[in-house]
């Protein structure tokens, strides 16, 4: 049964925008010599809605993404990513933002994040003067020509980003995207990422594990468990994102949630 | 959405590096990193010069330092000429070792059959000693410029390979794997992400390479030549010229500085972005 989404104790998802097949993964399963990283995982994803997936480290997490992109096969189980199920096929549909910025040292700013569309055969000045406003746009101004190692954490992260974006690939994978940063710099670059994806409606699966973090950025909160990863509860947030913070994290209805997911994960 | 107010950029976003220093400031740096050197050269000059005339030891046995300056002077119409039929060998032979190396190890970085295939015999030949190879080359391909090339080549060719080709390797999969979710072929991911990380091997090999060259000169001239600081140094042997033959080594140190100083200046304009070492 796939429709693990509607699984969880409090009725099914209703606030879930979009359509058609979003990300459908079916027993999937994987592991490394000795080690199973992920066992059995069901769940299926709305065309175009925001998921967080959070479980502990170590729990497979960053695994299941490499799969959903395409990076790796699953031993065991089928992936569906808007209807591509070869790996070939869904790495054409997914960006990862890795946990690391992996930033080109070499490469300026803005030239790193042109990087997809120059892999594309674009031009490199035709990549820079596409890429440039979305600079602007993003409060990265002026940073265009400064390269990585001149740029703070928080800054290095909003050009990885940017990178990922400007690949405009319709579902945008997340790993841990704020996991080394200090937790002020975290709460901006949540406010900042969630406006950032609010500009075009994408797929976008967010692997975390702040529960906090998985509960403000997305819809729908899967969580998995500890190695071997399974998926062991299904919450609903959809939290108004134009609310400060500091309102929502304060919330009972917040707070219940997160007690629920951190008992979930144990 | 683009409403959305920019996020306010702080002093701590921008980590702007330190104003250029004067040249000023930049020599006296230098000469503040370099001035224990120094010390010890002098220190070891003096010692030398102060033994030998202490010692009156002759000299045809070991000059002393400034024997050996004195002799610059007198045999420089002999060793100006031979210096620059060693530099040549030495440039030419340099360059061609760079070349073939980076190819080498580029395309063994490609093709990872023809790199299990090689790699072995790659190490395996740096086990024949090049100065057993040198006659064997001077009967092959003759007197000239060519056998001198072939050895310096041979010599500086391998660290290039080797330490290229590490660099090629140590890309960090992830780079690799995000490179691939933004649509790069394999020849994207070489050409924007491999070549230039691996670029600062390249060079490491590169200043090895550029110590050995000028002994692979001088061994190539050793074998049969007519010309070169190496032939000087052979004809000066038995007429206990030892000066001369001092005086040639201190130019052949001098060529290798040089170029070992070539190497790093043309890194630092290659590679601006490579974090620096304390000292070369």
């Amino acid at each position: 049964m796939p429709a693990e989404l509607s699984r969880n104790g409090d009725g099914p998802p209703d606030a879930i925008p979009g359509d058609g097949v979003g990300i459908h993964l079916r027993g999937v399963g994987k592991r490394f010599g000795e080690i199973v990283a992920l066992r059995g995982i069901d769940f299926e994803i709305p065309r175009h809605s925001r998921i967080g997936i959070v479980g502990p480290s170590g729990g497979g997490k960053s695994t299941l993404l490499h799969i959903v992109a395409g990076l790796m096969e699953p031993d065991t189980g089928e992936v569906n990513v808007e209807g591509a199920t070869a790996a070939k096929d869904r790495l054409a549909r997914c960006a990862l933002m890795p946990q690391r910025d992996l930033l080109l040292p070499w490469r300026t700013a803005l030239d790193n994040a042109t990087i997809a569309l120059e892999n594309r055969g674009v031009s490199r000045s035709e990549a820079r003067s596409r890429t440039r406003p979305l600079f602007t746009r993003f409060g990265l101004a002026m940073f265009e020509e400064v390269r990585p190692a001149q740029l703070s954490g928080g800054m290095r992260q909003r050009v990885s980003f940017l990178r990922t974006l400007v690949a405009d690939k319709d579902v945008l994978l997340l790993d841990e995207p704020f996991g080394a940063l200090d937790s002020i710099t975290r709460a901006q670059m949540q406010e900042w990422l969630l406006r950032a994806l609010g500009d075009v409606p994408r797929t976008v699966l967010l692997v975390t594990h702040d529960v906090e973090e998985a509960l403000l950025l997305s819809k729908v909160v899967v969580v998995l468990s500890a190695r071997p990863g399974r998926v062991v509860r299904v919450l609903t947030a959809g939290f108004p994102t134009e609310s400060p913070r500091r309102e929502i994290v304060t919330s009972p209805e917040f707070v219940a949630l997160k007690e629920q997911a951190l008992e979930a994960i144990g | 959405m683009s409403a959305g107010a920019p996020p306010q950029l702080s002093e701590e976003d921008l980590l702007v590096p330190a104003a250029r220093p004067t040249l000023g400031k930049r020599l006296r740096s230098m000469s503040r990193k370099y001035a224990s050197a120094i010390a010890l050269i002098v220190a070891i000059l003096v010692a030398w010069e102060v033994i030998v005339r202490a010692a009156h030891v002759p000299e045809y046995l070991l000059p002393s330092p400034t024997e050996i300056l004195a002799d610059l002077k007198t045999d420089w119409v002999i060793l100006w000429p031979a210096m620059w039929v060693t530099l040549r060998e030495v440039l030419i032979g340099f360059v061609i070792a760079t070349v073939a190396g980076v190819g080498l190890a580029v395309l063994l970085h490609l093709y990872g059959p023809l790199r299990r295939a090689m790699y072995p015999i790659l190490i395996g030949s740096q086990t024949i000693p090049i100065i057993v190879l040198a006659p064997i080359l001077v009967i092959l391909l003759g007197y000239g410029i060519l056998p001198k090339l072939v050895i310096v080549a041979l010599i500086c060719f391998f660290p290039i390979v080797v330490n290229g080709l590490d660099g090629l390797r140590a890309v960090d999969d992830d780079f690799i794997r995000m490179m691939y979710t933004l649509d790069a072929t394999r020849w994207g991911i070489f050409r924007r992400v491999e070549f230039p990380g691996a670029l600062p091997s390249f060079f490491s090999g590169m200043r090895i390479a550029a110590t050995f060259a000028s002994i692979g000169a001088v061994f190539g001239e050793w074998s049969g030549s007519n010309a070169g600081l190496g032939y000087v140094m052979l004809a000066a042997t038995p007429n206990l010229l030892t000066s001369r033959i001092f005086a040639a080594i201190l130019i052949l140190t001098v060529i290798s500085l040089v170029l070992f100083g070539l190497v790093s200046l043309l890194e630092r304009i290659l590679v601006p972005w490579a974090p620096r070492r304390e000292s070369a």
